[in-house]
């Protein structure tokens, strides 16, 4: 569990994200490397998502720099960038309100995933080419293998909204992966879900890092999960980053005691 | 009993709102009042039991619904005859080759000598359905409201009255030009609009189709302002001349083979990355974005190839009609446009062709019934909005195909 166990993959430096007068994220530096799991932690209000909204270019950060490590590329600095090129570059997520597409399958909403690696266009679709063709193929069977991993295919063909509500959570994953990510973000994964599921999630969680070869920063307020599966961990609390280290090191942390517990802890 | 003295309150209330129409009569004639309180009676019964008819039918809509949510699992529900349809290959192609037939041969079964009314307005039905199912990519598939979707069909139809008039262009070389047209004007309204949504988006193309409408009628050099254009070539046919019957026959067959084109093309695209993207746009945009899809590219292409089509039958609208003037652009025919594509069913192809037939056909035959064809129709459409808000056929699952087997060496849990 040694904190650099690859290259680099991802690196926050001095992000602060302003909302008029409130500053939700304020000068939050982290960095992420090649087959780990990282968990981002703190009171409900912290900022958490607000940073993975950074991140993911859904927000453009006020200052502070994210910048992507491709392997085999050069560095990018992502800030400001739409997040469907940002998707492209290989970055994935999953929502914390969950935002699947209910009116379309299972199978087609991890398709759209595809989106961004197949090349299919407008003329290509109309007269079905060879490529489109070999595309299509090429996606249907991509999708089910990702179904399979997460355990949906038996229900390949159900629409998405009559999913359970952990189903739905997987099937998020699913289609985060679709994208082909070297870096995926889950945000509260394990929300909504009973200790079995969660169970369940903790092993999915660990295998897909391991199988897809993606690194994985998570957003969860289930402790258990998180101490289980972290090899680091970032705690926010009012939109600053108090505390990084292992979930050894965090456990016994005063500043993180005292941001869950609150002052009364220390007397 | 509940039921009973509900619907004799409605039938009592309906007696009294409808007395002043129904009853009261002043016979200009004779200067005097006439009671016509036997009216009054019928108006009361057909109340009393159209309210009857009316309880009965949402219990047994409940009753159903109740029936359907206490089974457990969703994929055993029952399959709608659409749904049927679609998971069935052989039977829906024999379907469509049967309906084929029948199009090819209905202007011989309805028109004889010189009687081809019945061909005329089927001519103005597939006109409009193919507005509708090029209305069909902008609203039903990617979501995007459009109310003056009518502009697109403007700019076909004065793109070739135009260009036949003043440079004297061919029926045949206008038409792809008017559909690139269409597309353009497409591509112009999309970009401004590219972060709008719901009800700001709708005012956007509200307006842009009144601007277009109010552009046409004021402008008299360059469209002939409120009078329009007249004179517009009929579609030539190597250079043949024909008559008023074989010219209705002739149109009748070009529109048809663009709706034949136009189920073609939208078929294909629904099915394909495109048509995916398109959808994951109409269900969540955030989402979409963020699994990659490029935001700006899909809704262009959406807006793009809705207007497409619109601007390729406004050419043949024009030369069907040989003449053009502002008034058939209205913000009525894009609602009527709009109605189409919710009554069939958002994105469904064969759901907005039936919608688009009825919505023109039966206000052509309900001709006898004038007076009250609006009242039918706003009456149809509440009706609509209440037992099938989803619209005629929604909701089907597609099926892709995959072998199995060829997975099977990553076997998940």
């Amino acid at each position: 569990m040694s904190a650099n166990k690859g290259a680099k993959l991802l690196e926050v430096r001095g992000l602060t994200m302003d909302f008029g007068g409130l500053r939700a994220a304020d000068d939050v530096s982290f960095e992420l490397f090649e087959g780990e799991i990282v968990a981002l932690i703190g009171p409900n209000g912290a900022g958490k998502t607000t940073v993975f909204n950074c991140i993911t270019g859904i927000y453009t950060p006020t200052s502070g720099d994210v910048i992507m490590h491709p392997p085999g590329l050069a560095p990018r600095r992502i800030n400001g960038i739409k997040a469907n090129s940002i998707t492209r570059l290989g970055m994935a997520r999953t929502f914390q309100n969950i935002r699947l597409f209910p009116a379309m399958t299972v199978l087609e909403n991890v398709m759209i995933g595809r989106h961004c690696r197949t090349s299919t266009n407008i003329l290509d679709a109309i007269l079905r080419t060879p490529r489109a063709r070999r595309e299509t193929r090429e996606t249907i069977a991509e999708s089910h293998r990702l179904l399979r991993k997460v355990g949906l295919a038996d229900l390949a063909n159900e629409f998405s909204a009559n999913l359970s509500y952990g189903a739905q959570r997987r099937l998020e994953i699913a289609r985060a992966l679709a994208t082909a990510p070297f870096v995926l973000l889950l945000d509260e994964p394990a929300a909504g879900m009973n200790p079995q599921e969660t169970q369940e999630l903790d092993e999915l969680i660990v295998r897909i890092g391991a199988e897809e070869k993606v690194a994985i920063l998570l957003i969860e307020h289930d402790m258990k999960l998180v101490m289980n599966i972290s090899d680091r961990i970032v705690v926010m609390e009012y939109g600053k980053e108090i505390a990084q280290g292992t979930p050894r090191e965090i456990k016994e942390n005063p500043r993180v005691i005292e941001a869950y517990l609150g002052e009364e802890a220390h007397a | 009993m509940n039921h009973f003295k509900r619907s004799l309150g409605i039938g009592l209330w309906f007696m009294f709102l409808t007395l002043p129409l129904v009853v009261v009569r002043v016979n200009t004639l004779s200067q005097e009042v006439e009671w016509r309180w036997a009216n009054m009676l019928w108006v009361g019964l057909a109340a009393f039991a159209i309210a009857w008819a009316w309880r009965y039918s949402i219990d047994r809509r409940a009753a159903r619904q109740a029936q359907g949510g206490s089974q457990t699992r969703p994929l055993s529900a029952r399959r709608s005859w659409a749904q049927r349809l679609s998971d069935d290959p052989i039977l829906s192609r024999r379907l469509l080759m049967v309906a084929a037939l029948a199009a090819l041969a209905f202007p011989w079964l309805v028109s004889t000598g010189q009687n081809f009314y019945h061909v005329n307005i089927m001519v103005s039905a597939l006109i409009f359905v193919v507005l509708g199912l090029g209305l069909n990519i902008t609203v039903g598939l990617a979501g995007l409201l459009d109310l003056g979707y009518i502009a697109f069909f403007a700019v076909g139809a004065y793109t070739y009255a135009l260009l036949s008039k003043n440079f004297d262009l061919g029926f045949w070389t206008c038409l792809p030009l008017g559909g690139i047209m269409g597309m353009f004007f497409g591509l112009v309204l999309g970009f401004p609009i590219l972060r709008l949504r719901g009800d700001y988006l709708a005012i956007v193309t509200l307006g842009f189709g009144s601007i277009t409408k109010i552009v046409l009628e004021n402008s008299d050099v360059l469209f002939g302002g409120a009078a329009g254009i007249a004179g517009i070539p009929r579609p030539d046919l190597f250079g043949l001349v024909l008559d008023g019957r074989e010219k209705s026959l002739y149109s009748y067959y070009i529109v048809l083979a663009l709706v034949a084109l136009t189920v073609f093309v939208t078929n294909r695209l629904k099915n394909s990355r495109i048509g995916w993207a398109w959808m994951a746009l109409r269900e969540d945009e955030i989402a979409c974005v963020a699994m990659g899809v490029d935001m700006a590219r899909t809704k262009l292409s959406a807006y793009a190839l809705g207007a497409f089509w619109a601007g390729l039958v406004g050419v043949i609208f024009a030369a069907h009609n040989n003449f053009i003037n502002p008034d058939s652009f209205t913000f009525m025919d894009s609602a009527m446009i709009l109605a189409m594509v919710v009554l069939g069913g958002m994105g469904s192809i064969l759901g907005v062709i039936i919608a688009a037939l009825a919505l023109k056909l039966l206000p052509e035959y309900l001709r006898a019934f004038a007076e009250y064809r609006m009242l039918v129709f706003g009456a149809v459409m509440v009706l609509m909005m209440i037992f099938r808000p989803q619209g005629l056929i929604s909701g089907l699952r597609r099926k892709y195909e995959y072998d199995v087997s060829k997975g099977s060496d990553d076997v998940g849990k």
